[in-house]
């Protein structure tokens, strides 16, 4: 097992170094500049060109490149362009919020997609199946941003029950520990504080679980199905186990590891629903910043964001390849 | 089968269940709903953060929003007009050459950090931007220093242009006197913009040993423009803190103000930048206001309680051409013909908000220098069809940029507007090829370095004065506009170096009809940008030129 | 082994579903497949509503009532005063906020939806299956050296698959410039590793099957193996992701125009450029966002019922 671990970090290397290759050619294509970006309405060639002489961006970008490998060694992704801080700032100011709206999802999407897609199973092809799946169906055919108008016209403007944006009422204040405002607050005794930044998540996180819960129910839908039809719960059933016990020890066991793994690959498809999400609640995390980022072209952003992205990733999945060894002893890693 | 279903059910209910408790406790916390006595923390949904708390650093609005509540100027604007008052300087006057600016400053005014506002502090604070080195020479930070002042002490960079400042002396404790070496358009208008506000001696001491260097590749804002502490003005409130991952800034009534002190203790900006976003945290009663109002959102907003009050107009959109692009607008007749095609008032009528106009020459109304002589071209899509054939260019074809995803306090809807231009030009004839680009800086980059042949531009005055508006165009060559006419190139220069105001308004006015006659772009609208308020809110003064004054509101 | 996942990931388990029949002859494998597809409700339904939205794209143009970009009403319908004008005898939906007739934005949108779709995923099937299917075969066929270009491939699909695609989307419309075509183009983009991984997984599970090894023992050639027996028996889970691609596809298009990069083209809107325009009047004229927002979902719903539908019936092991 370690070894496994050793060599997907070794693997590391050499997919940042492709990856940032294919980053500073694919940010040399995109039209203007960050100099236009800065300047606005104002902007005229002699300034720009004094812009980018001061970014460094006049020279070649294997210049550019080497420039910023040699940073990367020190441990220094550069500075935001648009904002004027250190990207690693940018990174871990904005990192927690998009973990917990991604995590409070995810934890939505299984809460609630793990019975249906359970209940589709057992009456499979009867009209609670396509019920089940529909609901879970309709929350991605929703483009995301319309239900977010939706869900905020109701429950924050209509019935003014919860807050319309952000991560904390004006004047409460998390004592910052891991970022994460609900986690905070709990560690720190600020409770009014977690509190609140659970009351802020809701709206969000409902809007971005319509996203992973489409693939828990159906994923848990086709694993149950599937175990339901293997040898061993039928023989379970015919010992004469009581139905609770296969459900629960057999069944719904074995059924949940693939679930598992869809999780740990939404990565890329919750990032995508993030922008939006964050976009429509003024939700300050990595996706809108990203997405800002590409519209200033805030080349170091871009490229240091992705890559901690990329690790975070890698990371993950590392992660999810571990459980799945644990929860499954059949599975052996390597 | 039985057991599962009690427990899919019982899942189910008690989903709904958390979902009430939630939801229900909620309301508790419900921040009062209409009832505002006791209140003592008004919050402001604005449309973007601000870049930094030192203005003069910065170009954007959205800082200086922020912190002309902080920082005062020598001059300021007249709540809720454009004409210059006393600021800091109780009066100023300059001599006849336009070169010797004399201030009288106001008496008994305090720093938030205790030190006393003289006129060493002024010329303290001019010097200090006249004397910046490295990184900030660049344009990234100073550039309405480089805008209204030239270069600087120093020119690190050979093609700055040599400073028009020349220096700053404390004749008295309470007169100052700032020499400029020639007499120029943006004086006094310049002593009167929000990035020349005035900071404390000791503020300024702590912000030079954060000199930013031109070494590394980076714009790295100083450390002291990030966090409140250091800097120190006058203004009725005082920065306290800024929450960046919260998005909001926060500011403390100052007790030492020289004036009406704040009514609210606490004054909160916090950036929502969508639209939807702001109106809704609004009817929602997270926040107390916010700018930019969509134009539909007015009548919905008005009906529910809420107040909008409606500003003076102080801008201008207009439909540029470059003439070098597309060599059918250099012809005198398809500018005009395009002028006649577009149903100004329609656009007036149906998309601005109320109290919008229709522009007909490239200042609007309120600065002196509008002229009432200008030619004038009525929507007449005959006439533009008629003008199109005689000019042989009846099968016209046009490159038409316009900017996505972006609110202009000139243009609230850039999209819609450029469809209703569209359908107009289209009944006239002409075929209207749709480039959209993003705003920022897909857009401005597009149409600055003139690769549109038609675009959809504006401006908002930085003070009340002609030059300010035409000489940001018509001065010279640009790219943007694609022709050279050397007779209005004159006209407006001559303007600008009249140094007695009367002759200058006539010189405005002169550079206006010239202007118009030869038509580089059609002005198509005034439109004032709308601002809402909370039900419980006693708003300020509105500002044409988005200079509310917060320290005016109080809850009801 | 793939630097992301060793496990089965979503999109390997489909490609899987097929291999696991054992039958080398594709076409009972349909015929069954067929039979339970033509019994299930869900892709019954799908299949009706995917109907009715291919009529109604191909024929409806042709009888809108007015030119869909024509501003003919432009001075009854006062945006700054929250006045809109909803659905009458001559304008049977009502009025778009420039005083368009929106019925006929409808009927054009249905084309433009559809085209959109189909476009795009055939963008991301063509390019990710010549991806896949390479890599798939050098797999199969190349050695040492074939298998390690397959890793790489993998690899880089696993990190597009990784990062945000509508990230990459938006960066594709910045170089591109907006159009209708750019639109059809990043979204086709970010179908491409999806379509590769799956026709690759697919292929490495047919190549497993004894009818193959049979073959080879045969010593019939290995690149004749592929081409006649592996790439054909590979492509049904291909099928069925190109099905619900398109909705992802309608989607992603929506999401686009919503972020400002859609189509410009006012002449013929596609719904999620509608639905983008209409949600701003969302409080004063509701009904404007309701039109394109059912027929987004609806069509979308269709497409992944059947979808859903036609995997589950490709699927043996989920037979009831």
């Amino acid at each position: 097992m370690l070894r496994l671990v050793i060599r997907r970090l070794l693997q590391l290397i050499p997919t940042l170094l492709g990856l940032s290759v294919l980053l500073f050619l694919w940010l040399n294509r995109l039209p203007g500049g960050p100099a236009s970006a800065i300047l606005g309405e104002r902007a005229t060639e002699e300034k720009k060109a004094a812009i980018n002489k001061l970014l460094g961006l006049d020279q070649p970008v294997y210049v550019q490149y080497w420039r910023f490998l040699k940073r990367m060694v020190q441990g220094d992704l550069g500075t935001s362009i648009q904002t004027g801080q250190p990207v690693w700032d940018e990174f871990t100011l904005r990192f927690p919020a998009t973990v917990e709206l991604s995590l409070m999802a995810i934890l939505i999407a299984i809460v609630v997609g793990i019975p249906l897609g359970y209940l589709a199973a057992r009456r499979r092809g009867g009209w609670l199946d396509i019920t089940a799946v529909s609901v879970s169906l309709v929350g991605i055919c929703i483009p995301v941003f319309f239900l977010a108008l939706i869900l905020k016209g109701i429950f924050a403007v209509k019935l003014g029950l919860l807050p319309s944006y952000g991560r904390l009422e004006t004047g409460i204040n998390a004592t910052e520990v891991t970022g994460l405002a609900m986690l905070d607050g709990l560690l720190t005794g600020e409770f009014d504080a977690t509190w609140d930044a659970f009351r802020h998540l809701i709206l969000p996180s409902v809007t971005l679980a319509s996203i992973p819960l489409v693939v828990i129910v159906r994923m848990t839908r086709a694993s149950v199905l599937e175990v339901l039809g293997e040898d061993y719960v039928r023989t379970a059933e015919s010992k004469g186990l009581e139905a609770r016990v296969v459900r629960g020890r057999h069944v719904l066991r074995n059924a949940l590891l693939p679930v598992v793994t869809a999780v740990g690959l939404l990565t890329g498809a919750l990032l995508s629903g993030a922008v939006l999400t964050e976009s429509v609640f003024s939700f300050e995390g990595i996706g809108k910043f990203l997405y800002d980022a590409i519209g200033g072209r805030d080349y170091p952003v871009l490229v240091g964001f992705i890559m901690l992205i990329t690790i975070v990733f890698v990371l993950i999945n590392l992660l999810v390849d571990l459980a799945y060894s644990i929860i499954d002893p059949r599975v052996r890693v390597n | 089968m039985r057991i599962l279903k009690s427990r899919g059910a019982r899942m189910a209910t008690a989903a709904v269940a958390a979902t009430l408790v939630v939801t229900a406790c909620g309301s508790d916390r419900d921040k009062g709903g209409d009832e505002g006595k006791g209140k003592d923390t008004f919050v402001f949904g604005a449309p973007g953060d601000p870049s930094s708390l030192d203005p003069s650093l910065a170009s954007d609005g959205e800082t200086f929003r922020v912190t002309r509540q902080a920082f005062e100027a020598l001059i300021e604007h007249e709540p809720g007009g454009t004409k210059m008052v006393g600021g800091l300087a109780e009066k100023w006057s300059s001599d006849a050459t336009g070169k010797v600016w004399t201030f009288n400053l106001r008496k008994g005014v305090e720093f938030h950090d205790g030190d006393k506002f003289n006129a060493a502090a002024v010329c303290a604070n001019y010097d200090h931007w006249y004397n910046l080195k490295g990184g900030y020479q660049s344009s990234a930070f100073s550039e309405y220093w480089q805008y209204m002042f030239g270069g600087f002490a120093k020119n690190e960079d050979p093609e700055l242009p040599k400073s028009n400042y020349k220096s700053c002396t404390a004749k008295d404790e309470n007169t100052a006197v700032i020499e400029v070496n020639e007499a120029s358009a943006n004086l006094p208008g310049a002593f009167s913009l929000a990035p020349f506000a005035i900071h404390s001696p000791k503020s300024l001491k702590e912000m030079d040993k954060q000199q930013a260097t031109a070494e590394g590749d980076a714009i790295t804002y100083p450390e002291y423009s990030q966090k409140p502490g250091i800097l120190a003005g006058t203004g009725p409130y005082k920065l306290k803190s800024w929450n960046k991952g919260n998005k909001e800034i926060t500011l403390e009534a100052f007790d030492g103000y020289w004036g009406d002190k704040a009514k609210v203790k606490n004054l909160v900006f916090r950036t929502i930048d969508t639209e939807d976003g702001r109106r809704q945290a609004l009817q929602a009663g997270d926040i107390d206001g916010y700018d930019l109002v969509a134009p539909a959102d007015v009548k919905t907003l008005e009906q529910a309680g809420f107040q909008v009050p409606t500003r003076d107009v102080f801008n201008l959109l207009y439909l540029g051409f470059t003439q070098e692009k597309n060599k059918a607008l250099e012809k005198l007749e398809v500018r005009q013909a395009i002028s006649h095609a577009i149903n100004r008032e329609s656009i007036v009528k149906t998309q601005l908000p109320e109290g919008g106009k229709v522009a007909n020459q490239f200042m609007p109304d309120t600065v002196a220098g509008f002229s009432d002589k200008v030619t004038e071209y009525a929507f007449d899509t005959d006439k533009a069809k008629s003008l199109l054939k005689d000019a042989g260019e009846s099968g016209l074809k046009l490159n038409f940029c316009y900017p996505t995803e972006v609110t202009r306090p000139y243009m609230p809807a850039p999209q819609d507007i450029f469809e209703s231009v569209k359908s107009d030009l289209e009944k006239a004839g002409v075929k209207v090829n749709p480039k959209p680009m993003k705003w920022n800086p897909d857009y401005l980059d597009a149409t600055k370095t003139g690769a549109c042949d038609a675009y959809l531009l504006g401006w908002t005055g930085d003070f009340n004065d002609g030059f300010n508006f035409i000489g940001t165009w018509f001065a010279k060559y640009d790219k943007q506009w694609g022709f050279k006419n050397d007779k209005v190139f004159d006209a407006v220069n001559a303007s600008s170096k009249v140094v007695d105001p009367a002759g200058r308004v006539d010189a405005y006015k002169a550079a206006n009809e010239a202007i118009m006659e030869f038509i580089p772009g059609v002005p198509i609208s005034h439109s004032p940008p709308s601002i809402a308020f909370g039900k419980n809110v006693n708003p300020p003064k509105v500002s044409p030129l988005t200079q509310e004054n917060f320290a005016e509101v109080s809850f009801k | 082994m793939s630097l992301v996942t060793p496990n089965t990931s979503k999109i390997d388990r489909l490609a899987e579903l097929t291999a696991t029949h054992e039958s080398s002859s594709g076409n009972s494998l349909w015929r069954e497949a067929w039979g339970r597809l033509r019994r299930s409700k869900a892709g019954v339904i799908g299949a009706v509503v995917i109907a009715v939205f291919v009529v109604l794209a191909v024929v409806g143009p042709w009888f809108a009532p007015h030119n869909p970009a024509a501003q003919i009403w432009r001075d009854e319908v006062l945006i700054n005063k929250g006045e809109f004008v909803g659905p009458r005898g001559e304008n049977w939906f009502g009025l778009d906020h420039l005083g368009r007739d929106q019925f006929s934005r409808f009927l054009v949108g249905a084309r433009q939806t559809l085209l959109v779709g189909v476009v795009s995923m055939l963008i991301g099937l063509v390019i990710g299956a010549i991806i896949g299917g390479v890599s798939g075969a050098a797999a199969t066929l190349g050695g040492r050296n074939g298998k390690r270009f397959d890793t790489f491939v993998m690899r880089v699909t696993d990190i597009m698959l990784a990062l945000p695609s509508l990230l990459l989307a938006v960066s594709i419309a910045a170089v591109l410039g907006q159009s209708l075509t750019t639109v059809m183009i990043a979204v086709g983009v970010v179908q491409i590793p999806i379509f590769a991984r799956l026709l690759r997984g697919s292929m490495l599970a047919q190549g497993n099957k004894e009818y193959v090894l049979a073959a080879r023992s045969l010593g019939i050639r290995k690149r004749r193996i592929v081409m006649t027996n592996i790439l054909p028996n590979s492509l049904s889970p291909v099928i069925v992701q190109a099905t619900l691609s398109l909705a992802t596809a309608i989607i992603e298009a929506a999401a686009l125009s919503y972020l400002g990069l859609g189509s410009p083209d006012q002449s013929a809107p596609e719904w999620g450029a509608m639905l983008t325009q209409a949600q701003r009047f969302f409080d004063n004229a509701p009904m404007m966002s309701v039109y394109p927002a059912v027929g987004i979902i609806i069509t979308a719903l269709g497409f992944t019922l059947l979808g859903e539908a036609m995997r589950e019936a490709l699927d043996p092991k989920l037979r009831g």
